[in-house]
């Protein structure tokens, strides 16, 4: 019929699959590997810490410390995580919280009530995360300019408030911290009971509802959102709102925690914050990654923190390790990626 | 006519002759320039020369925008940059040496050049987002800069080194000659080689540019390396005017202002198109605005609030929104994320 | 079955005119989908179908004309919209979110919830459910990542038949689709237009169409052609219709292309067992002075692969390549571009053109990477082979300045060409040149490949339109499944044998 050359063909008999077992529980929460990464680094961490430091590191007065001294932080990368999900980044976080500390503590120094206080500084973050949404969703501006906007925007207004440090003596807003609730040998102020209700809400948010999986669904193709019919707009300002919110809330915590609001407080703390949800597992390319993962990377952060003051090593060190622990991360999450674009 | 309005260093020209116009009708003092000791004094010398940091620093970040990236670490290298530097001259015997001096700022390039050459092996050779890459060093590098000094903050008197960011040469400061030095080399290298439009090649469009034979490893590499010298020289005249490597205070934000200058200058953060002649107009405006916060007497910690509402006005301004708004007053729905499905009519056609 | 032209339409657009800058994408258009039928929109490429289909949708807001569904007249400024008033999407490229699981990209938007939050456990059995009913079983809470296209494909599919829709709009939803499956889906369409759904079909498969339509509307250069009853146009009818002028340039092509290639010298390029895990099984390849060696195979079968490995785009890592019988090491494009081979690829968009710089930047930019970053070529020289090219193609338009990305398909491909051709390249790889481009811009592309190769040039030539492979080529490797299958000589084979040998030669594998 027709001149040809036949190829040898190989045997293309190809190696059976592996367990399937495996396979299914690669196939349903293969995105959950770098979260399990870094409960695992945390675990490692503390029985190095047991090990190599004094002996009584993994006691409950020190977990407790962990949440009582990282709330802030917390709430702050429960509200990156929404963001980062989508794809964005919120730069303005730490000087959201700045802002709304200062608001919140001046008001408090003028006689208003903390009813009136605390509202005002969640809708000041809540304010800025709508400008910075606004400009992001509806003038298509780079998440990462528009949050740098809003950066500025926070920072200065912080100073506006007061040049210098208020302190705080509302009985309401010191309770938060100083009251120590105790069962047994663990201790939890209201401040981390705030922090991990904050957590338990944005997980529910995030895995029971259709926002929370617009959001998901964003950062894994907008376009194919959008296509969906799904209401993309709202789900990715409200990202940004709750992330203003929780800097908002953040400022109230770190209020507490030092009985006063400083304008310079928090600059640079959006890259720990940043630093403990990419830790955590979440993707910054977005659509992958768990708000529980974000607590484990604040944890992690703390620890290294508190190991590195049981050292009595240099502060230096602790930008060194996170920086470095972010390097690790990013190159395992890049890993990930890549071996899942070969699949395809 | 349209020719001038549409060229895109239009609009950021208008703005600065705005500032330098309301500046000069505010306080007349601002447009006088004295000479003293055949040196010029005055509000406009004292910008040309306090902007040198940024100008340098800007100039890099031109260069890695244009490749589609983005480098968040310049402020922690000018951190190290300085460290370097002022440890070497206080651990030397003699300070005042110029060939101590000269010693240290090698060496403290070289520093910064091989961090933005990390920058770089992370963006190229190993994939990473820019952002996250450069995020690495941006947090690690205080800490570095901190170790380098001892955790305090080192101080030296060394009058070569002062002469850096103080002294003059024919009538007008040195840290003006090290910015327009750079100018002049960056623009040299990037118009009058072929390297200017296959940087932009690469931005716009990376595999197509693989594909055509560009090698756009090299070149995005080779744009945080200056990047990070850049921020290294930077470095070097913010340690000279303040005789001091300040490893937490260097260097913090600049990041910000020279993206800021970037965009103001017309490059668009998606890669691609750069101008640096709109850099220099961008880094002018920023300074001029800085001064005139200043002069209004404004504290300077609260200026963020200022630059914040710039950025936003600008990029509203510069947004597809505003432009299909203000083009088409008419109205018609347009598709909303305008920009990617630009690229989808284009192809339809 | 038949749908009775009595029935009043659920769609009708009327006078539909969609522009866009420089180009009249759609030009008083009219188009009515009824319910109950299947519905079939021909055109060739950039006749307008994806614009339609795209105003129909919301994606596209239109200049003028007017949009009624189910007789109330009707603006769409987003898909949700349209998706409200029951118009469902299936789109070629899957627009599903791969990060999600199988079960969520099916429901998302439309869970079931029980109390505040979403039901996940009656969210994947309603999944289930809707898969079961396309007589697919997977893992609901599998993510979809991990399916190939054809599995997403159908994936999208049942999410389109979860909204309960009037209207289903499937934008060729066939071309990862094997024959299996291809029927699986034409049993789904029309258990649906049974029960009453209107579905409008896009499709490139000539066959596929004649077997499943009811009604035909044919575009053509953003214009109506008309609407037609499927049994009262015959095939040939149809292409004509959809091409609109007699095929005597691509004739004259095929006369000139089909002649004596002399082998018994060293080929231009040869490559030996070249292969890459996963993505290629080694194969030989190899091409001689003047010819033109035609790559035949489906979307998949590794024809791309194959020419990109040869040209260092992907690496390789098994087999040998030689030029002119000197064995070379290709591991970069531009250490293929050094040795004389240009490959011009498949995705314009994305891997050809560089959208934002003039067509003078783009056609130079292969020759500027080739003499390296501080040798710039001279302004003047620029300029004349540019000029040169812009002649020789016929770009339009003729301005050397005028941004590749606002140009059209065809033009940015013979933009691509001069970008090619300006490096001097002896051996030239064409992957897919002429897809997605009008008639004219083909003839032109095909009439100056033929020509160059008469020329001395070696081309290898890739496409799914297989006469074109025939019409171009003096020999045709034929490759399925990721492995090359054979060699055939153009002179010695018709459209039918390529097609029988393309689908059935070699060991019997069900593809």
């Amino acid at each position: 019929m027709a001149a040809m050359t036949t190829t040898t063909a190989r045997a293309g008999g190809r190696a059976d699959r592996a367990s399937s077992r495996v396979q299914t529980f690669l196939s349903r929460h293969g995105g959950m590997m770098p979260t399990f990464a870094a409960a695992l680094i945390l675990v490692l961490l503390f029985i190095g810490a047991e090990a190599f430091l004094r002996g009584d590191f993994i006691k409950p007065l020190t977990i407790s410390n962990l949440l009582i001294n990282n709330a802030y932080l917390l709430v702050l990368a429960v509200g990156m995580t929404f963001v980062i999900l989508t794809g964005g980044i919120d730069l303005s976080v730490g000087s959201v919280m700045a802002f709304t500390g200062m608001l919140g503590a001046k008001l408090l120094a003028d006689g208003l009530p903390v009813a009136i206080a605390i509202p005002a500084m969640l809708l000041g973050g809540a304010a800025i995360g709508l400008f910075i949404g606004i400009l992001v969703q509806y003038f298509g501006v780079q998440p990462f300019i528009a949050s740098l906007a809003g950066l500025f925007l926070g920072r200065g207004l912080a100073f506006i408030v007061s040049l210098n440090s208020i302190k705080v003596e509302d009985p309401a807003v010191l309770w938060l911290q100083s009251t120590r609730w105790k069962l047994g040998d663990w201790v939890v102020t209201p401040t981390g009971i705030i922090a991990l209700a904050t957590v338990a809400i944005a997980a529910f948010v995030l895995h029971l509802t259709r926002f929370g999986r617009t959001i998901y669904a964003i950062g894994g193709s907008e376009q194919s959102a959008r296509l969906m019919g799904l209401k993309v707009g709202r789900a990715k300002v409200g990202a940004y709102v709750i992330s203003g919110t929780c800097a908002g809330l953040a400022g109230l915590l770190l209020t507490a925690y030092a009985n006063s609001s400083y304008p310079r407080n928090g600059i640079g703390t959006e890259l720990d914050a940043i630093a403990a949800v990419v830790i955590g597992g979440t993707l910054l390319t977005g659509g992958r990654g768990y708000v529980l993962g974000s607590m484990i990377g604040v944890f992690v952060y703390g620890t290294i923190k508190t190991i590195i003051n049981f050292m009595g090593a240099e502060q230096a060190w602790m930008q060194i390790i996170v920086g470095a622990l972010l390097l690790l991360f990013i190159v395992v999450q890049r890993a990930i990626v890549a071996r899942a674009e070969g699949r395809r | 006519m349209t020719a001038v309005y549409k060229h895109r260093l239009f609009w950021p020209i208008v703005s600065l002759l705005t500032l330098i116009a309301i500046n000069a009708i505010a306080r007349p003092q601002f447009i006088t320039i004295t000479m003293r000791d055949g040196e010029l004094y005055g509000a406009l010398i004292t910008i040309l020369r306090d902007s040198a940091p940024l100008m340098l620093v800007a100039l890099g970040m031109t260069i890695v925008i244009a490749t589609r990236g983005i480098d968040l670490s310049v402020g922690a290298i000018m951190a190290v940059s300085g460290a370097v530097a002022l440890t070497i001259i206080d651990g030397s015997g003699d300070p005042d040496a110029l060939a101590t001096v000269l010693i240290a700022v090698l060496v403290a390039v070289l520093v910064a050049l091989i961090l933005g050459m990390w920058n770089g092996f992370l963006v190229t050779v190993l994939g990473i987002q820019p952002i996250v890459a450069t995020l690495v060093l941006m947090l690690a590098g205080r800490g570095a800069a901190l170790l380098i000094t001892g955790g305090k903050i080192t101080t030296v008197n060394s009058a070569p080194f002062k002469w850096m960011s103080s002294g003059y040469m024919v009538a007008l400061p040195v840290a003006f000659f090290i910015a327009v030095a750079a100018i002049i080399v960056i623009g040299v290298i990037e118009r009058r080689t072929a390297l200017g439009v296959l940087t932009e090649a690469v931005g716009i469009n990376p595999e197509a540019s693989r594909l055509a034979g560009v090698r756009s490893r090299g070149i995005i590499w080779g744009a945080y390396m200056v990047s990070g010298a850049l921020a290294g020289v930077a470095g070097l005249i913010y340690a000279s005017r303040t005789s001091a490597a300040d490893a937490n205070n260097a260097g913090v934000f600049i990041e910000l202002y020279a993206i800021l200058a970037v965009v103001l200058g017309g490059t668009s953060l998606n890669g691609g198109k750069f101008s640096i002649a709109g850099t220099v107009v961008g880094v002018f405006i920023i300074q001029t605005l800085d001064s005139t916060v200043l002069f209004l007497g404004i504290p300077s910690a609260q200026s963020p609030v200022f630059f914040g509402f710039v950025v936003a006005v600008v990029v509203v301004l510069q947004s597809p929104r505003m432009r299909s708004g203000l083009a088409n007053l008419s109205g018609r729905l347009r598709p909303r994320g305008a920009g990617v499905q630009d690229r989808e009519k284009a192809e339809v056609a | 079955m038949n749908a009775d032209t009595e029935v009043p339409p659920i769609v009708e657009m009327r006078g539909i005119t969609i522009r866009f800058p420089g180009v009249l994408a759609l030009d008083d258009v009219d188009f009515t989908l009824r319910p109950g039928e299947v519905h079939s929109l021909m055109g060739e490429n950039g006749a307008g179908k994806s614009t339609l289909i795209k105003a129909l949708t919301g994606v596209y807001g239109i200049d003028s004309g007017s949009i009624s569904i189910a007789g109330e007249r009707q603006t769409f400024s987003t898909a949700s919209d349209a998706q409200d008033a029951g118009i469902s999407t299936v789109y070629q490229e899957v627009n599903l979110c791969t990060n999600l699981t199988v079960g969520e990209n099916i429901m998302l938007g439309h869970e079931p919830r029980r109390g505040t939050g979403i039901d996940w456990r009656a969210t994947h059995a309603e999944a289930a459910r809707h898969l079961a009913s396309l007589g697919l079983e997977l893992d609901t809470r599998s993510m979809l990542a991990h399916h190939s296209i054809a599995i997403q494909q159908l994936v999208a599919i049942s999410r389109a038949m979860v909204l309960d829709a009037k209207v289903l709009i499937l934008d060729e939803p066939t071309s990862s689709l094997d024959r299996g499956e291809v029927e699986q889906l034409f049993g789904i369409m029309r258990d649906l237009r049974d029960k009453g759904v209107a579905i409008l079909f896009v499709s490139h498969f000539l066959d596929q169409v004649y077997e499943i339509s009811d009604r035909i509307t044919v575009l053509r250069n953003g214009a109506l052609v008309g609407e037609y009853p499927v049994a009262e146009l015959p095939r040939d009818a149809l292409v004509t219709k959809m091409i609109g002028r007699e095929l005597a340039d691509l004739a004259a092509i095929a006369s000139s292309s089909h002649r004596d290639i002399d082998r018994s010298g060293t080929p231009v390029v040869k490559a030996t067992g070249l292969g890459r895990r996963g993505v290629l099984e080694p194969a030989d390849l190899e091409v001689y002075e003047g010819e033109v060696v035609g790559i035949a195979g489906l979307l998949g079968s590794g024809r791309t692969e194959l020419v990109r490995l040869l040209y260092g785009a992907d690496r390789a890592d098994e087999g040998t390549v030689e030029v002119h019988g000197e064995h070379v090491r290709l591991h970069q494009p531009r250490h293929a571009i050094d040795h004389r081979i240009s490959l011009s690829s498949e995705n314009r968009r994305e891997e050809g053109v560089v959208a934002d710089l003039t067509v003078a930047e783009n056609i130079v930019l292969g020759m500027q990477a080739r003499q390296g970053w501080l040798r710039k070529i001279p302004k003047k020289d620029q300029d004349a082979v540019v000029q040169e090219y812009i002649d020789a193609l016929g770009v339009r338009p003729a301005n050397p300045h005028a941004l590749v990305g606002n140009l059209s398909g065809g033009n940015q491909q013979k933009v691509l060409l001069a970008r090619w051709l300006a490096t001097a390249p002896e051996l030239l790889v064409l992957d897919e040149p002429t897809r997605g481009i009008d008639v004219g811009a083909k003839a032109d592309i095909q009439r100056k490949v033929a020509e160059l190769s008469a020329q001395g040039l070696a081309v290898i030539f890739i496409s799914s339109e297989l006469e074109e492979v025939l019409r171009m080529a003096q020999r045709v490797v034929v490759l399925r499944d990721r492995k090359k299958i054979g060699e055939l000589e153009a002179s010695t084979t018709d459209l039918d044998g390529l097609i029988d040998y393309i689908a059935n030669a070699g060991e019997g594998s069900a593809a």
